[in-house]
């Protein structure tokens, strides 16, 4: 049997929501009775996208990470649900029961991932299916990622070593989104937004970009080496949360610069001028 | 019933439709099936890439069914209240009176009365009309063929469009690199290829692909992902960081908007001091460089045009315009802008010709179409395409599609009536004539279309007495548009016609209102992503498909197709038989199918069983023809470009210009305005009739840009579809209110006390919108970024102009004043405003 998963790659999503638009042309106002009731029109994001804007003018970028029940292995809502309202199908998709779930509100806040919504009209709780109805038919995929234009969206057999989604949690590229909540998900992500410290350099005697010029950062856990490009910029990308970092920028005839910055967000350090190294310099400092 | 799959195709993508039960289920992506002809495949630095075998869609196209279904469908035909063509019209109340719900007949009788009387009172030049940018899609029943045909037979006052999405590249490149039959824009073949092999970086001046690329949905974005995974670098220069440049980005460059043209100068000016451009090309195959060179050198007018001197206009730091003119020369790099879908809002804008001129310019300094160095439009276009195989556009015949396969076209000698109006003028010319302008805005058939001089009223003509509208609104994706409020409600126009599937901004200013169907719900047939005519030969999609647009479903509520609305209007004007020349729609179908390449693959019944046809993509070692290339090697153009006058003559190595060659002092101009200041013969950066250095930015100090919005096409999807109103980058829901969203920077919020998802008003003296604060550090200090083309104007006072708008038509603030004395173009983004908070 199968063990059905996706990997969504964050790095390849451009953000055009046509996973969540796909989502509601499937499920909006139509119900596959023993699979789902109908989504109703507005409000419930199945497969939600969610925009991350990351550091400061002008060094922004944008990262869109796509949410869909993670079909957990060990999932909250299967314990939580009162009457075996939830449960798992033998090809792991796990399935909120459109009938007996009835007025099991508890399942909303029963998910961590937060991707249970509430139908106050059907008094139910409802959730992605991975399209399940449509699998059972002989589809491949379910509709977000037939419609993903990125190929960011790969579904497969978690169990079938064959499959892209199996050689892609291979590649040891993916990781979960919350591995901290241990569910055991089997919805895998690369290139989840983590922090970045990014800076430009520029030369103080002549104001020109400063490229080629090694990077060094040091932190806990964390050394790298970059050197920057012909802007001058540098950027050290997937570092921790909330944690101390040593940047040291080291260029020929120019004094050594030594900065810090904590990722409690991204860090953009703006343009960082290298003074020269002159006689005076050497006289008033030596060593 | 059990469901069924049919074909369909639309603004943004080919697609498969589920219906069951007579109503629409899902709209699907075409999924190629092992019988379909094999995919091309790339080979480049040691990969093989090769694109997925199904079509891509717009988002906006995702929501189709939701837009089909909509509630602001026009459901009924309708009369205004206070309308009565036998006594009093009321032209007064047009936006401000409600509507009564009449019959058909009563609706085209009434209809077809007001034209006959305008007719015998005042000649069919009392008659205007216009169409659509794409709220359908169909090679036959979009618009050029009902609509076209119709009124070429009727006679009418044209009104032409201006060539709103490439203003600077029409009126500015047109002379620098001829083009005229491309309107302005170079084409792009097998560039893909190129890049994937050759190219070292990709500049998008102000481009957003992954927002812009339209009818081939998003079949473009897989390769700009293949450009980054080899590391190709992707260098946006934009005062927005817009989408593309937000997740493919490597580097944002934001000049301040309407400066663009000084950074240009300036990256001319680090090339030619430090030698870095292709001597060898500017001197074979261009004219005037030394009087470039000295005016970029200072030689001129003592000012020489370095980066320090163009960072105090673009507040680009000097470095940043040095080092970008150094990567530039340094590296194979395309740029792309100015090829379809790399056109971009700097080209529309005050003086815009002048950084369209200078794009050209600088690419030609660097050998254009020498491998991997090309202009190559969002990187979005010239995949491995076979167009040897011959299939049209909707606009291949101009405005009478049926005159493909007509024993009779109605265009272009249909239509008797001389008498011309101009889109942006429109106005103008209804509230204060004559009104006189410059050019056309569609030159594709000599670059002198755009030299004629006209005024309205023709002399001998009468004034405008009738509008018929065929879908879209130009209150909203028009400048100022507060201009045509006041327009309808002018004495002078004793009859509006509006006929859409959807209640646009503008639908509410009609006297009588003719509900027309969806493509789903009509049959027709079309190439996806191909518009034909001077689109011919444009490709932004991995494969070329023929659909059979198959009837879904009936026409919803009384709604009827827009060809059976104007055959009924036809019999009774009396031209209904020359109208249909006997055709059954099946019938016109079945004709275009036989003028084609298609009978050579598939017979017609194959062909409809399918619902579509791949045409079959090159492979291997087919003969490239690369864009451009040809001119670099100074050999006659090979390209597959059916416009190109010059391809079978002694000329065919030159380039439409005068001079044959890409032109640093436009001999054009030269000949024909030597004294433009304007749009003086050679390009130079002017300041901005409305800018950042203008007077008027004391009082209006943030300049506002209004690009094209990303999840609708124009006006055609906004405001259809309640899940639109749910995508945060779209519209905010605030107080069970869909706003549109205003992006400012938090360091022009913060002293205006504004946060973000505060309610917002901006405005200047040309009107005030209503929106909400996105507080971003995605635009630039000084500038405000919110799309133009919500289709939701939403007056507070309805019917009055200048009223606050609460639904997001920031073009009520744009302003209608043209890109040049002489280039008649429109600068939505030369627009200074102020923004405050507002408190409802």
């Amino acid at each position: 049997m199968a063990r059905y998963g996706m990997v969504i790659d964050v790095t390849k999503c451009s953000g055009c929501y046509n996973c969540t638009l796909a989502c509601k042309d499937e499920h909006c106002g139509q119900e596959y009775p023993g699979y789902a009731a109908a989504q109703p029109v507005t409000g419930q994001f199945w497969i939600r996208l969610v925009e991350k804007e990351r550091g400061r003018y002008p060094k922004v970028k944008v990262a869109y990470t796509a949410v869909p029940c993670m079909q957990c292995r060990e999932a909250t809502c299967i314990k939580m649900a009162e009457n075996g309202a939830v449960y798992r199908r033998p090809d792991g998709i796990v399935i909120i029961d459109p009938v007996k779930a009835k007025g099991q509100k508890q399942l909303v806040s029963s998910c961590p991932y937060r991707v249970i919504y509430w139908n106050e009209e059907k008094n139910l709780p409802q959730k992605c299916t991975f399209c399940a109805h449509l699998l059972d038919q002989g589809w491949k995929e379910p509709r977000c990622v037939e419609l993903c234009p990125a190929g960011a969206l790969t579904f497969g057999d978690l169990d079938d070593p064959e499959s892209e989604a199996s050689k892609l949690v291979a590649s040891g590229k993916t990781e979960v989104l919350h591995p901290e909540y241990d569910l055991r998900e089997n919805v895998a992500y690369v290139g989840v937004p983590k922090k970045f410290i990014a800076g430009t350099v520029a030369y103080g005697d002549t104001d020109e970009c400063a490229g080629d010029v090694a990077i060094i950062l040091s932190g806990p856990g964390a050394n790298a080496k970059t050197t920057t490009d012909n802007f001058g910029d540098f950027e050290f990308e997937g570092l921790p949360d909330n944690t101390a970092f040593a940047v040291q920028i080291e260029a020929k005839g120019y004094r050594v610069r030594r900065l810090r910055a904590k990722t409690q967000s991204d860090v953009y350090l703006g343009v960082i001028k290298l003074a020269k190294i002159t006689e005076s310099t050497r006289i008033g400092k030596p060593g | 019933m059990s469901e069924q799959i049919l074909t369909q195709c639309t603004s943004g993508g080919a697609v498969w439709v589920h219906v069951k039960d007579g109503v629409i289920t899902k709209i699907r992506p075409i999924v190629l099936d092992e019988a379909d002809p094999k995919s091309w495949t790339i080979e480049a630095r040691g990969r093989k890439f090769t694109p997925p075998r199904k079509t891509t869609l717009q988002p906006y196209i995702v929501t189709e069914k939701a837009r089909i279904y909509s509630e602001n469908r026009i459901k009924y035909p309708f009369k205004r209240v206070d309308f009565d063509p036998k006594g009093n019209r009321n032209p007064q109340n047009r936006g401000k009176s409600g509507y009564e719900r009449i019959g058909w007949n009563e609706a085209l009788d009434m209809v077809a009365g007001e034209m006959k009387r305008i007719r015998e009172t005042y000649g069919p030049a009392a008659i205007t009309g216009s169409t659509s940018s794409h709220h359908n899609w169909g090679l036959l029943f979009y618009k050029m063929g009902p609509f076209g045909r119709f009124f070429n037979m009727l006679g009418f006052t044209t009104l032409h469009d201006n060539p709103d999405s490439w203003e600077g590249w029409h009126w500015g490149a047109m002379h620098t690199w001829g083009y005229h039959w491309k309107l302005g824009i170079t084409d792009n073949f097998d560039l893909l290829e190129d890049a994937l092999k050759n190219t070292d970086q990709v500049i998008m001046w102000s481009v957003d692909p992954n927002t812009t690329t339209g009818y081939p949905g998003q079949d473009s974005l897989i390769w700009r992902i293949w450009l980054k995974e080899l590391g190709i670098k992707l260098i946006f220069i934009d005062p927005w960081c817009n989408f593309t440049a937000a997740t493919l980005g490597d580097k944002w460059i934001a000049p301040r908007p309407g400066t663009d043209a000084a950074l240009a100068e300036a990256i001319a000016y680090v090339w030619i001091k430090e030698g870095t451009y292709d001597k060898q090309f500017v001197e074979n195959r261009t004219v005037g460089f030394d009087q470039f060179k000295k005016h970029i050198l200072g030689e001129e007018d003592g000012t020489p045009r370095t980066p320090g001197w163009a960072s105090e206009i673009t507040d680009v730091p000097t470095r940043d315009i040095t080092a970008l003119a150094r990567e530039w020369a340094a590296k194979r790099t395309m740029l792309g802008c100015g090829a379809m879908f790399g056109l971009g809002g700097a080209c529309r804008s005050a003086y815009s010709t002048e950084w369209a001129r200078l794009m050209v310019l600088l690419i030609a300094m660097q050998g254009i179409g020498k491998p991997g160095v090309n202009v190559w439009g969002g990187a979005a276009m010239a995949a491995p395409t076979d167009f040897s195989f011959q299939f049209p556009g909707y606009s291949s015949a101009g405005w009478d599609a049926f005159g493909l396969v007509a024993k009779k076209p109605a265009f272009p000698m249909g239509n008797q009536v001389t008498q011309k109006l101009y889109r942006l003028l429109l106005p103008e010319s209804i509230l204060n004539p004559p009104v006189t302008w410059t050019g056309e805005g569609f030159c594709g058939q000599f670059l002198e279309q755009q030299f004629i001089q006209y005024t309205y009223p023709e002399p001998g003509s009468p004034e405008i007495k009738m509008i018929y509208r065929h879908g879209g609104s130009y209150i909203s994706t028009m400048t100022e548009t507060n201009r045509f409020v006041k327009m309808y409600q002018s004495p002078k126009i004793e009859c509006v016609v509006n006929q859409d599937c959807h209640w646009q901004s503008e639908t509410h200013f009609a006297d009588i209102i003719l509900p027309a169907s969806t493509g789903f719900e009509q049959s027709d047939i079309s190439e996806w992503g191909a518009p034909g005519g001077y689109a011919a030969n444009k490709s932004g999609s991995n494969f070329r498909i023929i659909i059979y647009q198959k009837k879904c479903i009936e026409p919803l509520w009384e709604s009827r197709p827009d060809w059976d609305i104007y055959c009924d209007l036809a019999e009774r004007l009396g031209f209904k038989e020359e109208y249909t020349e006997g055709n059954s729609r099946e019938d016109w179908i079945k004709k275009l199918f036989h003028s084609t390449s298609l009978p050579r693959y598939i017979t017609y019944e194959e062909f409809k069983r399918k619902g579509y046809f791949v045409v079959p993509p090159p492979q291997g070692d087919y003969k490239r023809t690369v864009s451009n290339r040809w001119f670099y090697e100074g050999r006659p153009c090979n390209s597959p470009d059916p416009f190109n006058p010059l391809i079978g003559t002694d000329k065919a190595d030159k380039l439409g210009t005068y001079s044959g060659k890409i032109e640093f002092v436009s001999q054009s101009l030269l000949k024909h305005f030597p004294d433009d200041e304007e749009r003086p013969p050679m390009p130079r950066y002017i300041p901005s009739w409305e800018g950042h250095n203008s007077k008027l930015a004391k009082k209006y100090p943030l300049q506002l840009i209004s690009s094209h919005v990303r999840f609708s096409f124009h006006t055609h999807h906004d405001n259809k579809s309640p899940w639109l109103d749910e995508i945060p980058v779209h519209r905010i829901i605030k107080n069970g209110y869909a706003w549109w969203p205003m992006r400012i920077h938090p360091s022009d919020a913060r002293p205006r006390g504004i946060r973000h998802g505060d309610t917002v008003k901006m405005y200047n003296d040309r009107g005030a919108v209503l929106g909400i604060a996105h507080v971003t550090e995605r635009v630039r200090p000084g500038v405000i970024h919110s799309y133009q083309a919500g289709a939701k104007y939403d007056p507070l006072e309805p019917g009055k102009p200048g009223s606050v708008d609460k639904g997001g038509c920031v073009n009520l603030l744009t302003p209608s004043r043209m890109v040049s004395k002489h280039a008649s173009g429109m600068a939505n983004n030369s627009c200074l405003v102020e923004i405050c908070r507002w408190e409802a």
